[in-house]
């Protein structure tokens, strides 16, 4: 068998029937990242010794789990105490993490191989990869177009087979967005169902950690894997993870999807990713759902919102990176200790992470505070109870991932502006703290090349279980999962 | 802000840097004041809406004091901790004069 042109469970049921070694499915995706990364860039730092070490581990039964064998790679926001940890950024050019975190250490308890450490835009602040200080990851469908961001390096190794599943992070549509730029699975979980500890941090009130699979249920399988509470991480929620989150093929009684207008920009949306939405919603009906249309007013404020929220966050988050402790240090003279600050903070952070602290701390600066950052918080209040209202109404709610397939490189570096609004979709799960998936919806023909078109559904805070199960529906009615880019 | 929409000035651009602790020069001075202009205005829709008396939202989970036992536990280890450090002298973090002069460092 080709172990690299299968699924995270057909990897692990091979090795653990010893139909193929955990060392020669190793050295199979070493191979592929030897031969295609250099074109693709979904790596900054391969740990093949390591895997290979852990690999032989899991061969002589001495490394057991649900995860036994199974490569997987690793978006370089997350610590790891072997090789660097960069977030993509000159400012941790040289870190190495002291610990590991927490979403790791417990694929690596399970069994997991990790693979490497994968390109993302810097601190996770980015939608296409681009802002990485080490050259960002490009789209396997189509070199010349980004992979979606911020988690781009986790999202083009998935969709190319560099790993047989990543993991990422989404504050605001980080995982989901670049899931469906590139045709592989993406959730982001509930906040507070993984850990953050370890998990360099970027808005501490939105980011979460969550997995890319091929398909749904190896999605499932790695979060039951990362989730429930942890002591090192005080906002993780103590929710017990519920044995089943992983049996996926068990069926929603009494469906109801939820159709919202706010999340059907017709104007907007690229005619195929209109399409496919459309087609969901039948297929949907066609296997017995009721279709409710809710209401969801307060949709059209999230990116405002969270371009305070986040950003505010951002800039108290990262007043750490003081050229002091750890990470980078101008070489020219400086006078004083704010004149350190000051030179190395500009020479390591990147411009859009310069832009979002200072966006952050205009928000938060006096006389701004209650016009930015208070009226912000009250409207991501009414954004959270839409929810709550529609979820009172409906299991789910369908909606596209992004408007567009994969747009080129260099098309919206230099206007932020539009970059926000790649995010429409998916920035409210986040500020209501709910759970989002985007799944492949097929490709669609631009310039001569295939690209990937991608559905989400949104789901209720800690209702991952019945989320799951609604999207397995849909992937199981069709053969988009199994849709590969030609490399 | 919920009024009309300022945009932001180069002066405040500097002001905001001197905050954050982050040098820029004049060109990124303008540059940066034209796009944190565009995103200011795009924001300032935030104030159509009536949020009189709605309770703001910091945070999704309603957690409170999660607090562990008070036992001592080990702590990180000091060298490990020093590793990364871009200069040390032996258990401390090495910094240019932090007090003015006379003050000493």
């Amino acid at each position: 068998m080709d172990v690299t042109n299968t699924t995270m469970l057909g990897v692990r049921d091979a090795v653990a029937s010893k139909e193929v070694s955990a060392v020669e499915v190793t050295r199979a995706y070493l191979d592929r990242i030897e031969k295609h990364n250099e074109a693709l860039g979904a790596y900054l730092e391969v740990h093949d010794e390591r895997a290979l070490q852990r690999a032989a581990d899991v061969d002589k039964g001495q490394l057991t789990g649900p995860l036994a064998g199974v490569p997987i790679a690793v978006k370089d926001l997350f610590c790891t105490s072997y090789g660097k940890t960069t977030a993509s950024s000159r400012m941790l050019e040289n870190y190495r993490s002291p610990f590991t975190a927490t979403a790791v250490q417990r694929l690596e308890d399970a069994g997991a191989i990790i693979l490497g450490k994968t390109s993302m835009d810097e601190y996770a602040m980015g939608s296409s990869c681009e802002t990485c200080a080490f050259g960002g990851a490009k789209n396997p469908w189509d070199p010349s177009r980004v992979p979606g961001g911020s988690s781009g390096g986790s999202a083009a190794a998935m969709a190319a087979d560099l790993c047989a599943a990543a993991i990422g992070s989404d504050t605001g549509g980080s995982i989901r967005q670049p899931a469906a730029l590139t045709g592989v699975v993406g959730m982001k979980p509930t906040y507070g169902r993984i850990s953050r500890y370890g998990m360099i941090a970027f808005a501490s009130s939105l980011d979460q950690c969550g997995p890319f699979a091929r398909t749904v249920a190896d999605a499932a399988l790695l979060l039951k894997v990362m989730s429930g509470v942890d002591p090192m991480d005080a906002t993780s929620a103590p929710v017990d993870v519920e044995p089943d989150l992983d049996e996926v093929e068990r069926e929603v009684k009494n469906l109801r999807i939820g159709v919202a207008k706010q999340y059907m920009l017709e104007g907007a949306n690229d005619p195929a990713v209109q399409q496919a939405t459309d087609d969901a919603i039948k297929f949907y009906e066609s296997q017995g759902a009721t279709i409710v249309e809710v209401d969801l007013p307060h949709t059209k404020y999230g990116i405002p919102v969270y371009y305070v929220v986040a950003t505010a966050e951002c800039s108290s988050n990262l007043a750490r990176y003081d050229g002091v402790h750890f990470g980078h240090r101008t070489a020219e003279p400086a006078n004083d200790i704010v004149e350190l600050f000051s030179k190395s903070r500009a020479e390591g952070f990147g411009d859009e992470v310069k832009r979002r602290i200072m966006l952050g701390t205009y928000a938060l600066s006096s006389g701004y505070y209650d016009a930015y950052y208070n009226r912000a918080l009250k409207v991501r209040r009414l954004i959270k109870n839409d929810f709550d209202a529609a979820f009172e109404q409906c299991d789910a709610i369908l909606c596209p991932t992004t408007t567009t397939p994969a747009f080129k490189i260099g098309e919206k570096a230099d206007d932020p502006l539009s970059m926000y609004l790649n995010d429409v979709y998916t920035v409210n799960a986040p500020l209501a703290g709910i759970a989002g998936i985007s799944l492949p919806a097929g490709t669609t023909e631009v310039d001569g090349k295939a690209l990937p078109v991608g559905v989400q559904l949104i789901g209720d805070a800690f209702a991952e279980a019945k989320l799951l199960r609604v999207a397995r529906l849909y992937e199981a009615g069709h053969d988009h999962w199994n849709l590969r880019p030609a490399l | 802000m919920s009024n009309q929409a300022q945009p932001i000035s180069e002066d405040d651009v500097r002001h905001v840097a001197k905050l954050a602790r982050l040098t820029l020069n004049d060109e990124q001075v303008h540059h940066f004041t034209d796009q944190l202009g565009a995103v200011l205005g795009y924001i300032a829709q935030l104030g159509e809406l009536d949020v009189e008396g709605v309770e703001p939202l910091a945070h999704p989970l309603d957690l409170v004091n999660v607090l562990r036992e008070d036992v001592a536990q080990p702590g990180a280890d000091r060298d490990a901790m020093l590793a990364n450090a871009p200069d040390r002298q032996d258990a401390f973090f090495k910094v240019p004069k932090v007090l003015g002069d006379g003050g000493g460092a």
